[in-house]
């Protein structure tokens, strides 16, 4: 369903100047089609929802989104839940109140101005920001011009690893069993060194994580009757972790086409004036 | 003031002599508004505004910032994750905050390349430039204090690299890192001395910019030819110039206008492009990220930082003769910084009798040549220190210092200028002829 174009990131020339190089880790990240890429894309709202209904029945499991308050959920251009679900789905959580139990705290159910949980394991990365502290694919050819149109592409990197779950290559047999899952996705984990060659180089891409996987497809089940495979489960959860890292990603894009369509024409005016300004002192009048 | 003869304010009302006689601020305004300004200049002369405007733009989302930061190891991240969430605008007022840095340093690498190529540096601007490099340095440690204060994995490992580079210094550079960090190693010390230096530093540079323009209206601007305004009788200088208001306030506002739908265009659509995704995770003293990278803006001083590595000969020979006080760590140290100071000299290093770029054949080559060095050098600075990156590096540095300690002193010698206008007036008629039969038809076809 999804365009796939793989790279390979870590040899490539990227033109932009800026854009830090891959490690040598050799990674496959691929081109995902998400609504909210280029300058006007926006979240597609029912995505969103099916993404926290993913993130609440798998991710939350371990992971946390301690930036994310409850209320969130209701605003405008994200998932945007009516507030009494708002409320409902808060009360599934527990949080700490320190003011409970005459400053003793105990648990009591979470309200819509209390935060999503931090995650429950020491090793689970907190989820909220995600999508903006990774970069996704940096094509076509590693030229980088996917991000400058698309976006850092962090949500990319997310689906990319939700799916890039593989069988353990033929090399990393042949040594000590690796702890963790081989993932083809990801750069920072563990690599077995008979997948290296005789320069120490990377035989393979992606190297070994933690994380078991979390997804297999038919995950969940879809209220709205959205395909459950696993393409689509990855995309939409991490089309929801775009929305946690930039949810004000809708009211900055609008609030930057208002600001380029104004100063687009105050140059004109500006433009003219200038023209007539000096057209006396160029001898054009 | 003294400068190019023109009109100055003349108190007309009452009220208007008796605060004249009292305070004569009113005409400090109106004689720096209608600085006679030449006007042949071009685009390129756009630049200062634009700095201007993105210093009172930093100050002010700064300061507004502030009132929502928390200068707290355990908080600045979270505090910043607050401003980007929970303050109304916050996000925008934000992301204008650390584009803008980049809108500053495309703008003032324009102003000086531009100053570069015309000659600005040169005779009586001396101090013009001087100046200006110092309020470039300054620009320089005011963002890197910016980029450290919401404690990401960036800002945290690049503070241990760039006072590491004062580490470097032999004998005393452990002390020093020490003192710079308010403690030995990156932690709320530094935060708190980073954040507080941050807020004053912009300010210097407000008091700067004022003495880096009373400098140039002393002056006198430069232009595109390098040839100077006439002094000779106010009428002369009324021929080469126009006043500053409203010709140029006019253009300038038209190419700021551009310039800034640019940036809002960056701002709102790709806020994070320029930026680097290690610094939305918090900071973590026991994870390195892989590759530390500085901003785009400081790549090309970080390339020749960089390229100078124990096995370039150079080097070994710098670490013989001073029997390895300098080893290669402090040789790069100091080939960064004297990356700057070299460029501080051009005034003294430029030899040529001839101000502007336009008229000076051979100059001109190099000159694009090392504009050419510097986008090789940004670029190089962002790929990782191996073949055949480290030797790019090394070319591209080596060609930085050749530009000023060789080529700028020998083409003076043996270039033949072109022959420059004898007039600004010569020139702007070249380009917009008066009609025929107009008054001052002495001119010939464009160059």
């Amino acid at each position: 369903m999804f365009r796939i174009i793989t790279l390979t990131a870590a040899t490539a020339l990227a033109l932009t100047a800026g854009q830090a190089m891959a490690a040598e880790v050799e990674t496959e990240i691929h081109d995902f089609a998400f609504s909210f890429e280029g300058p006007f894309g926006s979240f597609d709202q029912m995505q969103l929802q099916r993404g926290l209904q993913v993130y609440t029945e798998i991710c939350a499991a371990c992971h946390g989104l301690e930036y994310v308050a409850f209320r969130n959920l209701h605003d405008e251009g994200g998932p945007s839940l009516p507030e009494d679900q708002v409320r409902a789905y808060a009360e599934f959580y527990e949080v700490f109140d320190q003011s409970l139990f005459d400053g003793e705290g105990d648990f009591r159910p979470a309200t819509p101005a209390d935060k999503f949980p931090q995650s429950s394991l020491s090793n689970a990365p907190d989820l909220s920001l995600m999508a903006k502290a990774r970069a996704g694919f940096h094509g076509p050819y590693g030229t980088g011009i996917s991000q400058l149109i698309n976006g850092m592409g962090g949500a990319e990197y997310i689906a990319s690893l939700l799916t890039g779950y593989h069988d353990e290559p033929e090399c990393a047999l042949e040594g000590a069993p690796m702890d963790g899952y081989y993932n083809v996705a990801f750069a920072a984990g563990g690599f077995p060194e008979s997948c290296l060659d005789e320069k120490g180089k990377h035989m393979v891409p992606g190297s070994w994580i933690a994380m078991a996987p979390p997804l297999y497809g038919d995950d969940v089940e879809y209220a709205d009757g959205h395909s459950t495979d696993l393409e689509h489960v990855a995309e939409d959860v991490a089309a929801f972790l775009m929305w946690t890292a930039e949810p004000k990603m809708m009211a900055r894009k609008q609030a930057g086409l208002t600001g380029v369509l104004f100063l687009t024409v105050l140059s004109v005016l500006l433009y003219l004036t200038n023209k007539r300004l000096w057209a006396p002192h160029k001898h054009k009048d | 003031m003294a400068g190019i003869p023109h009109d100055h304010y003349e108190p007309k009302s009452n009220g208007e002599k008796w605060l004249h006689s009292r305070l004569p601020i009113v005409g400090l305004i109106y004689d720096t508004l209608m600085l006679p300004t030449p006007k042949n200049l071009n685009w390129m002369w756009i630049w200062g505004i634009v700095l201007t405007f993105t210093l009172v733009l930093q100050i002010v989302t700064g300061i507004v910032l502030v009132m929502h930061y928390v200068p707290h190891v355990d908080m600045a991240f979270a505090s910043v994750e607050h401003i980007m969430r929970n303050v109304n605008g916050g996000h925008m007022i934000r992301y204008f905050h650390q584009n803008g840095a980049s809108l500053f340093f495309v703008a003032v690498y324009a102003h000086m390349f531009r100053s570069l190529y015309y000659g600005s540096y040169k005779a009586p601007r001396e101090v013009t430039w001087i100046i200006g490099m110092l309020m470039y340095l300054m620009m320089m440690g005011t963002a890197f204090m910016g980029y450290v204060l919401p404690w990401g994995q960036m800002s945290f490992h690049g503070t241990a690299v760039i006072t590491g580079l004062f580490g470097a210094i032999p004998f005393v550079g452990d002390s020093v890192q020490t003192w710079l960090l308010g403690a030995g190693a990156v932690g709320q010390p530094a935060l708190n001395r980073f954040f507080s230096l941050h807020y004053l530093l912009p300010f210097v540079l407000l008091g700067l910019t004022i003495v880096h323009i009373w400098a140039f209206h002393t002056t006198g601007n430069n232009n595109p030819t390098g040839v100077e305004v006439r002094r000779t009788s106010k009428e002369d200088a009324e021929k080469d110039t126009l006043p500053f208001w409203p010709y140029f306030v006019i253009k300038d506002l038209f190419a700021l206008a551009i310039i800034l739908a640019v940036f809002v265009a960056v701002v709102g659509f790709m806020p994070n492009y320029l930026g680097h995704p290690d610094n939305y995770i918090p900071a973590n003293a026991l994870a390195t990220p892989s590759h530390i990278v500085p901003e785009w803006y400081f790549l090309p001083f970080y390339a020749i930082l960089r390229a100078f590595t124990a096995d370039v000969w150079v080097v070994q020979i710098v670490q013989f003769l001073s029997f390895g006080i300098i080893d290669a760590k402090f040789f790069g140290v100091l080939a960064m910084f004297g990356a700057i100071a070299v460029m501080a000299l051009a005034p003294w290093l430029d030899t040529s009798t001839v101000r502007s770029g336009r008229y000076r054949p051979m100059f001109k080559w190099w000159f694009w040549l090392l504009v050419v060095d510097f986008i090789v050098l940004m670029w190089v600075g962002a790929r990782p220190a191996e073949f055949p990156y480290d030797w790019i590096s090394l070319i591209a540095s080596a060609y930085w210092f050749a530009y000023f300690l060789v080529i700028l002193p020998l083409l003076g010698v043996i270039e033949k200028p072109l022959t420059p206008p004898a007039t600004i007036e010569e020139d702007f008629n070249a380009h917009y002829a008066p009609k025929a039969g107009g008054a001052t038809s002495l001119v010939k076809p464009a160059e």
